[in-house]
């Protein structure tokens, strides 16, 4: 599998939907919304725009199957981090 | 370059950067990146833990998290975020002009990647200044400067004193401080990294080692330098704005 070069016109492209979701995430922090809405929000657009990055500017997008893996690999392990220690936390008060 | 080169002549058709055990340039470039992305999911469990802490604590103490929160610089934090994504950019080009063999170019984005990596160092260090001014380093980090912020009486403006949303309480401020330096300062020290990195590349640049051939140092340390970016791109939203919308409501 030979490199693939990815073009100026995605770079630039995917560089200002970074601003607009920088924006987004501002304006956002700044409206009161219901509930745990706040939060949502600002983690929904974080995610979107680290998808951004990962899939264009670190070209996994057109990377091989191993290094799909690898990369899955961490949210896998990051779940279990997050999943493990705070089943922990939220059962302590069960006792 | 003596003993490299003369073991990389014995392979057929080989190009100076090719280290003897690998069969060929493309194969040599897969298991560099493969290796970069290896390092690079440590580097997930290593954030994630204090990411952890962070959800965490601000499920714990929601009201003091706001006010410490509400404390950052938000223009100072914007700012910030749009010079990391920026650099991003610049960092993407440089791999992008060594792909197509444009040595001026490299060497042009390489720099203004490292501009714009010290730029953002730069405004760090003086959001950390304020901190150490208004005597919100948490516990007794700094000699002579223990955590001891002033509180902002009801009506009190003065932008030093914390003002306390709900039930928030200094002592559950001082965790957030805690958490706030931990996570910002290994960031600010993998930019450091990323910076010094970016030097010793732009000096290779300059030497003309890269080129379509030949690039793969330039493109591993752009998975590094982008994987800080994405780092930043967390913590902004999540230090910087999670009780800003409870300053209309208070």
């Amino acid at each position: 599998m030979s490199e693939h070069i990815v073009s100026l016109k995605v770079y630039f492209t995917i560089f200002i939907a970074l601003m607009v979701g920088t924006a987004l995430t501002v304006w956002a922090g700044l409206q009161d919304f219901p509930g745990p809405l706040n939060v949502i929000v600002a983690l929904t657009i974080a995610v979107i725009k680290a998808t951004l990055v990962v899939l264009y500017f670190m070209h996994v997008r057109y990377s091989s199957r191993l290094i799909w893996v690898v990369f899955a690999s961490a949210l896998f392990w990051l779940g279990i981090l997050f999943a493990l220690t705070f089943g922990d936390y939220w059962t302590r008060g069960w006792l | 370059m003596g003993a490299p080169l003369a073991a990389a002549v014995e392979h057929e058709h080989s190009h100076p950067a090719l280290q003897h055990h690998f069969e060929n340039l493309e194969q040599q470039r897969e298991a560099g990146t493969l290796g970069m992305w290896v390092f690079l999911v440590t580097e997930i469990m290593f954030f994630g833990g204090m990411f952890f802490a962070y959800t965490l604590y601000r499920t714990k103490f929601p009201d003091s998290f706001a006010t410490a929160s509400n404390h950052l610089s938000l223009p100072l934090g914007a700012v910030n975020t749009v010079v990391l994504i920026l650099s991003s950019l610049t960092m993407a080009l440089a791999v992008y002009s060594a792909q197509v063999g444009k040595r001026r170019n490299l060497i042009l984005f390489l720099v203004l990647t490292i501009v714009l990596g010290s730029a953002f160092l730069g405004i760090k260090a003086v959001e950390y200044r304020d901190k150490y001014v208004d005597h919100l380093i948490p516990g007794k980090l700094i000699p002579g400067n223990p955590f001891n912020p002033a509180v902002a009486a009801h009506g009190d403006t003065d932008p030093h004193k914390l003002h306390l949303v709900g039930n928030a309480k200094v002592k559950e401020v001082e965790m957030f401080y805690w958490i706030y330096f931990a996570m910002t300062g290994m960031h600010a020290i993998h930019m450091i990294i990323g910076v010094a990195l970016l030097s010793v590349l732009l000096y290779f640049a300059w030497r003309g080692r890269y080129g379509p051939e030949y690039h793969n140092p330039v493109e591993i340390l752009g998975l590094y330098w982008h994987f800080v970016d994405i780092i930043w791109i967390f913590l902004f939203p999540l230090l910087y704005l999670l009780g800003r919308h409870l300053l209309h409501s208070a």
